[in-house]
């Protein structure tokens, strides 16, 4: 298999996220796609850095892409989009302005790398063709809806990244290996991520307004592509339910476990039983729809 | 000629300094308040981005830097991005923090400032983030050691957390730290 991208799993898929980091390398594993984790990679500062300084900002995430370099590769994965929204910007504020460039390059002790890009899965996935021959498992019971959060569209000036107010790049690469994605209005409301430590209250009014929203267009499960979502929702969805005294009982996957899924992946190899809200139900109800169906 | 190479000539001294801090320039805003529509955290805040934005002009200095609002902001960059003026209102609330943490004014909103500092120590020693050192840091400074526990536990228990710092890169990460800070304190002297 030729290596063609170097990995940046970033600090919460080695952690919190790391149901990301397994059905990750499981879809490109199944995929062929090569990917090699970055030797001695960093955190990329993410939102404290941001607040507190923008050169230290700045040239954390530039280390990672140096260590790629010094592997010889140019093309950054990044899954996580906290961690692809600083690597994009460290780049695009690199390039925008010399001045900021050499003080990144000082702080870091060495030259910056020229050519370097930086990817998220989605858009490696999609690159691909054949997704539809690969397919190895029906999933008819899910309606799933979409959940881009903050970081992977916005700013679009430096993140470049699909139509950054209704993205469809993640609702593609599911209906793409037979998922059913649905409509609605809230793909990239933020879900209070930065605050989850601090403002308890502003995360659980965010997500209980993201979990009312995919009830009513009749979801029964959400997909995200970035660990700060998949916490707020995840985990905090039953202190929201408490709050509120609701229910929703919403199961909220990674994008690439569902991928896995329908690709055939085992599904206790791709870190499910990690969630707080079970999964089981909704995936057995799948499976018997499928014998039904055969 | 684009806007943003028409000069206003007499402008406040904190404007400036969000200038210097961020390259954003507030004066071509026009409140439209687009920004205050879209932020979802603005029925949380003191004074709403348009607001912060215009107070800066004004150069109400006071006002600005112990104002809540920056704290609370989730840096979710709706106002940046719908901002018809171009101003990136996400990197002025960075900016006008940082300016605030310069000046020794004491956070509107200490928690939030603890979570920074606990989770950028944690950064600088482990080289990754250390979740379970990093919430043991955060506790020490904040005094709330019962916020979260059962979710800590949890999330203990389903193997989200790990017990033993990588230290991977602890190296790299604490000399960067100590260049960014040197030449910060050289660009403040000068
Ligand atoms: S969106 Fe831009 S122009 Fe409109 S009020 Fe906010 S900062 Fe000013
Ligand atoms: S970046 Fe901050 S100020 Fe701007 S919309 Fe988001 S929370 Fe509000």
């Amino acid at each position: 298999m030729n290596t063609r991208y170097a990995y940046y799993p970033g600090c919460s898929l080695h952690s919190t996220g790391s149901e990301y980091d397994v059905s990750f390398k499981a879809v490109c594993d199944k995929l062929g796609i090569g990917i090699q984790e970055i030797k001695g990679w960093i955190c990329c500062g993410t939102s404290p850095a941001h607040c507190t300084s923008r050169l230290l900002s700045l040239a954390l995430p530039y280390e990672n892409l140096c260590l790629a370099e010094k592997m010889g590769m140019t093309d950054v994965v990044a899954p996580c989009a906290a961690c692809f929204a600083r690597l994009r910007t460290a780049i695009h504020e690199a390039n925008e302005d010399p001045e900021i460039a050499g003080q990144i390059s000082e702080a870091l002790g060495k030259p910056l790398p020229k050519s370097v890009n930086v990817l998220s899965p989605l858009e490696i996935f999609s690159n691909g063709s054949g997704l539809e021959a690969a397919v190895a498992r029906q999933l008819p019971e899910l309606k799933v809806v979409c959940y881009y959060g903050c970081l992977l569209t916005r700013p679009s000036k430096v993140m470049q990244f699909d139509e950054c107010e209704y993205p469809m790049a993640m609702d593609e690469l599911l209906r793409s290996v037979g998922i059913t994605t649905l409509e609605w209005s809230y793909k990239t409301d933020c879900c209070g991520g930065a605050l989850a430590m601090t403002r308890t209250d502003v995360v659980l009014k965010l997500t209980r307004d993201i979990f009312e929203e995919a009830k009513t267009v009749g979801a029964n499960a959400i997909a995200v592509g970035c660990p700060l979502c998949h916490v707020n929702l995840d985990t905090r969805q039953e202190e929201v339910e408490q709050e509120y005294d609701v229910q929703y009982g919403l199961p909220i996957f990674y994008f690439t476990q569902l991928m896995g899924l329908a690709l055939g992946v085992p599904t206790d190899k791709l870190g499910l039983h990690k969630h707080f809200v079970s999964t089981d139900e909704l995936l057995r109800s799948s499976s018997k729809g499928q014998l039904a169906a055969g | 000629m684009t806007e943003s190479t028409l000069t206003i000539t007499s402008q406040s001294q904190l404007a400036d300094a969000v200038f210097r801090e961020s390259g954003q320039n507030v004066n071509l805003c026009y409140q439209c308040r687009k920004c205050a529509a879209g932020c979802p955290v603005s029925y949380a805040m003191d004074y709403r981005p348009a607001q912060l934005i215009h107070a800066i002009r004004l150069g109400a200095d006071d006002l600005v830097l112990n104002s809540k609002t920056p704290w609370l902001c989730a840096s979710c960059e709706t106002c940046t991005t719908r901002c018809p003026q171009e101003v990136d209102v996400a990197k002025v609330m960075d900016a006008v923090k940082i300016i605030a943490v310069r000046e020794g004014v004491k956070p509107p909103i200490p928690e939030v400032a603890s979570f920074y500092r606990a989770a950028l120590a944690n950064i600088k020693k482990c080289g990754r983030m250390y979740e379970l050192g990093m919430i043991v840091g955060l506790k020490l400074r904040t005094f709330d050691f019962f916020k979260d526990a059962g979710l800590g536990m949890k999330m203990f228990r389903k193997g989200k957390l790990k017990m033993i710092p990588s230290l991977t890169g602890a190296r790299t990460t604490w000399k960067i730290f100590r260049r960014v800070k040197r030449f910060e304190r050289k660009n403040q002297t000068t």
